[in-house]
């Protein structure tokens, strides 16, 4: 075990996946990962770039991965908007990367030092057009670590830019942790010469074969809309076919990038929604009120986006109150609104700059304001 | 040469006379005269019609978002060191949008062969000022009165430290083929910008013609020998060799720019 933060677990976590490309530019409070990484890649001869933006740290962290290596880039709120353009450009090239955001107060320059949760939308919506991409949020401290390998596992196999939304009070906990437990990383899957004069028409999937650069299969990437040979067309038709298949390939595995934890029992009036940091605040709550005798069951969401909404329902389903907990004005609670029943109350427990107090939220837990 | 080229997209999606297929040309001779297989080359290109040169070059190609094609190469580049990245942009990619990214690529020296096709103009959305438009081709209702100063980045790159910067008008093809074959085969950052023809958009400005357009570009410039030697560029577009590998920036522009 060892005693580190929330930064560096995420570093490790990113090493051990098979990260081997990191590019970013200093942010607060994200810039103790782009330290580590700075630190650990040569190790592993892997690449590190501190770049002149942070779209040029998107941009870099893209061609890395076009080029075959494992990349990941890491920002905060300010950095995550000017990235946007090219979390676009990696959905529609279909290039696996890992973007990090560790969320602090916005909008703007807001307050750097200090989390929150205020970019769950824009992680979801952020981008122009058609596009779907898998949102990941860890909310306890070893999660930091299995999550980051499971974010570079399905951005892979996917062939998606996933994004992996922190907060500051996340990464800056320090704690014990075991950064040498075994993991399963997932490898992308290779185009093969046969599959080369269709790269963009899957054999048997929804996600075509990554081309190896260098092996003469001639692959064209275009942030256009393209046909199956990768080449560009404004038939409808066939755009049509490619942004369905954009979103099916991410829907059709719903199954397995959904995560959640639930506690309590499933008949209770009281289900308490939260994620990130303040599911840890939610979850201590929850259990002094369980040891107190109450009724009351936890709902985090470890999986943000898309949603299973099946699993939604039947969480929520005969719930009285709904109590959702987030460092935001309302944002995890627009995402689970439609799941509340008709009837049912929905309170939002909203704090910003820190983290939820436990001891306020087993109050409104127990009926107080 | 011909195998270089993805036949089945022909033709291409340019205008007649457009000075874009002059450039691919030159970057085609260039790598069949070097003897270099498309297989050790990875091309990446920007937004505008400039920016469809890399999807009719067989080989490993990727078409990114406007301005970004600099920092996709160098990813690229330092994830398979093994590969020649080429980028090939317009002035709306390399000068405007992706200012920033062509500054630091040229600070830091960056391994990445960039290719410039400036044709002075926006072409694609419709002939907007770009900031290498000269105030004769400057659409009035966007300036609004103003003449602003052109942007030289190829000058820029070399007084910052670029392997190797030139720049040529179309019309001296020979000159630009051969400074794409030094472009080539120099490490670190190197910069061949092509001064472009665009008949269509700049031309209504100027010469509607291709080749009359290629000679007026042509005579705007001057060579940097024959500035150095009259000690002015008589507000002409310099032309030639700014920086060479091993040389850093050549003296004569050091002198004219600096003096």
């Amino acid at each position: 075990m060892d005693f580190v933060s929330g930064s560096e677990v995420m570093a490790r976590g990113a090493i051990r996946a098979g990260c081997r490309a990191f590019f970013g530019y200093p942010i607060t409070p994200s810039s103790e990962i782009m330290a580590l990484m700075a630190e650990e890649l040569p190790k592993v001869n892997g690449v590190f770039m501190q770049m002149e933006d942070e779209i040029a740290a998107s941009a870099a962290a893209i061609g890395a991965s076009w080029a075959g290596a494992k990349s990941m880039t890491a920002t905060s709120g300010p950095g995550f908007s000017l990235m946007q353009e090219n979390i676009g450009m990696a959905t529609m090239l279909e290039i696996p990367l890992v973007i990090v955001d560790v969320q602090r107060v916005g909008p703007s320059t807001g307050i750097p030092t200090m989390g929150a949760q205020q970019d769950l939308m824009q992680s979801i919506w952020g981008r122009h057009g058609d596009q779907l991409t898998v949102v990941l949020s860890p909310s306890s401290f070893d999660e930091l670590f299995t999550m980051t390998v499971r974010a570079f596992n399905l951005a892979e196999e996917l062939r998606i830019p996933l994004i992996l939304l922190t907060d500051g009070h996340m990464v800056t906990l320090r704690s014990l942790a075991d950064l040498r437990h075994p993991v399963d990383v997932t490898n992308r899957k290779h185009l093969t010469k046969d599959e080369a004069s269709l790269p963009f028409r899957p054999n048997g999937s929804l996600v075509p074969g990554f081309p190896r650069m260098g092996e003469e299969l001639n692959v064209l990437f275009d942030t256009l809309v393209h046909n199956e040979r990768g080449y560009p067309t404004a038939n409808s038709k066939k755009a049509r076919r490619l942004l369905k298949r954009l979103r099916e390939k991410v829907e059709a595995s719903i199954d397995r990038v959904w995560d959640c934890e639930q506690s309590g029992p499933q008949d209770s009036d009281t289900l308490v929604v939260s994620y990130g940091s303040s599911a840890i605040s939610a979850r201590y709550a929850v259990n002094l009120a369980l040891a107190e005798g109450d009724s009351v069951s936890l709902l985090v969401m470890k999986s943000l986006w898309p949603l299973n909404e099946r699993e939604l329902s039947r969480v929520f389903e005969g719930r009285k109150r709904v109590i959702v907990v987030e460092q935001a004005l309302g944002q995890l609670a627009w995402l689970v609104r439609p799941y509340v029943e008709k009837g049912s109350k929905l309170i939002e427990s909203t704090s910003i700059g820190r983290p939820p107090d436990p001891f306020r939220l087993l109050k409104l837990i127990r009926g107080g304001a | 040469m011909r195998r270089n080229i993805r036949a089945d997209r022909l033709p291409t999606i340019w205008c007649t006379g457009c000075g874009n297929g002059v450039v691919l040309s030159a970057f085609l001779r260039a790598v069949e005269e070097l003897g270099m297989e498309m297989d050790k080359i990875a091309v990446v290109s920007g937004i505008g019609c400039s920016g469809r040169i890399g999807g009719y070059i067989k080989g490993d190609s990727i078409h990114v978002a406007h301005g970004r094609a600099l920092p996709v190469a160098l990813g690229a580049k330092l994830a398979r060191p093994d590969m020649t990245i080429v980028a090939f942009m317009g002035d709306g990619d390399a000068f405007s949008i992706g200012g920033n990214h062509l500054l630091h690529a040229a600070r830091r020296n960056d391994d990445v062969k960039a290719i410039v096709v400036n044709n002075l103009i926006f072409g694609m959305t419709g002939g907007q000022i770009s900031p290498t438009t000269p105030p004769e081709a400057m659409d009035r209702g966007l300036m609004e009165g103003k003449a602003a100063k052109e942007l030289d980045g190829s000058v820029l790159c070399a007084l910052l430290g670029a392997s190797y910067v030139a720049r040529w008008p179309n019309l001296d093809f020979l000159e630009l083929k051969d400074s794409i074959k030094v472009a080539l085969t120099t490490k670190g950052f190197a910069l061949v910008e092509a001064l472009s023809q665009c008949p269509v958009q700049f031309g209504k400005y100027t010469v509607r013609d291709s080749l009359g357009l290629m000679k007026w570009i042509k005579e705007k410039t001057i060579g940097i020998d024959e500035a150095k030697r009259d000690g002015d560029t008589h507000g002409k577009i310099l032309t030639g060799e700014f920086a060479k590998p091993g040389e850093g920036v050549n003296p004569k522009l050091r002198d004219l720019i600096l003096r």
